[in-house]
């Protein structure tokens, strides 16, 4: 299925793409066909910076439970985070 | 036919008038080909859907690809532009139907075109077959379990695709579809609503329904591939096309 279904989020951060580091403004979050991942729907995030061109993206595509983990690894990592780090 | 064939990337100019990326590929030692417009799928311009438009200059067919997201992201990689387009929500409707009449119109100008175009798409391009070949004058057309040709899309889905069922009555030549039994998007109600409508609009037709098969069972490079499907409805395609394009 073609869901189309994205979220949009500004971001602020850097990010290691076929280039090299680039600085990073936008991700995008969708569920859709992967375009390497060994499934029929993957959960999909691209992290951008689209004023540099559409190669400027470090991507991932997860199972749905692979992407919860992770959802869940980094609310826990930044909740365990010594007071004033973040 | 031999399956000698030459293949390469051109330019062709396609809605309003742009200059956009191709990739076509033509029978080699025949004096006369039919021709298809291959439409890619979601994920983009990419080798599997360049693999697919080499089959059928393999079976003697003149087969061109336009790249549905040259606009998006000229000369960046195809994931790259895939991901470019959908960020804009998609190929728009208008914006398809002026790059498929450039690539027949290319398409009829080769030395050797016997005329007729075909076209095919998988995936988003199953539902952009359906409205190439309702929108343009062309002799055949294959939809590959094209979602939201019927079939309102879920609420809340940010979809900047309609249904376009209605258009069945300028439908202009016959249409294949193949889908499979276990696909959602098309789900079995929808194919049915939709082989409905193409009988009610006095529509030549044939709908072949794949038991054990979902969405993509064309796809040999993704876990959804199911050999029997896709060997049957490759043998549907030529069959297809043989009557319609050949000569």
């Amino acid at each position: 299925m073609c869901t189309y279904l994205t979220e949009k989020i500004e971001v602020a951060g850097s990010g290691k793409g076929a280039q090299g580091w680039f600085t990073l403004t936008d991700a995008t979050v969708y569920l859709d066909h992967p375009q390497h991942a060994p499934a029929e729907h993957t959960l999909n995030i691209d992290f951008l910076n689209p004023a540099s061109g559409p190669s400027a993206r470090v991507a991932v595509e997860l199972t749905a439970e692979s992407a919860r983990a992770l959802a869940r690894a980094i609310e826990a990592t930044l909740e365990s985070a010594p007071p004033g780090l973040v | 036919m031999d399956g000698a064939l030459i293949a390469e990337t051109i330019s062709i100019t396609g809605h309003d008038g742009d200059e956009i990326e191709a990739y076509i590929a033509r029978p080699l030692g025949q004096e006369s080909f039919g021709n298809v417009v291959v439409i890619h799928h979601m994920p983009g311009y990419d080798g599997g859907t360049k693999e697919i438009t080499r089959r059928f200059a393999a079976h003697g067919y003149a087969a061109l690809m336009p790249n549905l997201y040259h606009r998006d992201a000229p000369g960046a990689s195809p994931d790259d532009a895939a991901a470019a387009a959908r960020a804009k929500g998609g190929v728009p409707d208008e914006r398809l139907v002026g790059d498929v009449a450039g690539a027949a119109a290319h398409l009829r100008g080769l030395d050797g075109s016997n005329g007729k175009v075909g076209v095919i798409g998988y995936c988003s391009g199953g539902r952009q077959s359906f409205l190439a070949a309702c929108s343009l004058p062309l002799e055949a057309a294959v939809d590959c379990y094209g979602a939201f040709v019927v079939g309102t899309p879920p609420e809340g889905m940010p979809l900047k695709v309609g249904p376009i069922a209605h258009l069945a009555p300028s439908l202009s030549c016959p249409l294949l579809g193949l889908f499979g039994a276990e696909d959602q998007y098309p789900s079995p109600e929808q194919v049915d609503e939709l082989d409905k409508v193409l009988t009610e609009a006095g529509k030549e037709h044939e709908f072949h329904s794949y038991e054990g098969a979902g969405h993509a069972f064309f796809s040999v490079d993704r876990p959804a591939y199911r050999v029997e499907a896709a060997n049957d409805g490759w043998q549907k395609i030529w069959d297809f096309f043989g009557r319609y394009l050949a000569g």
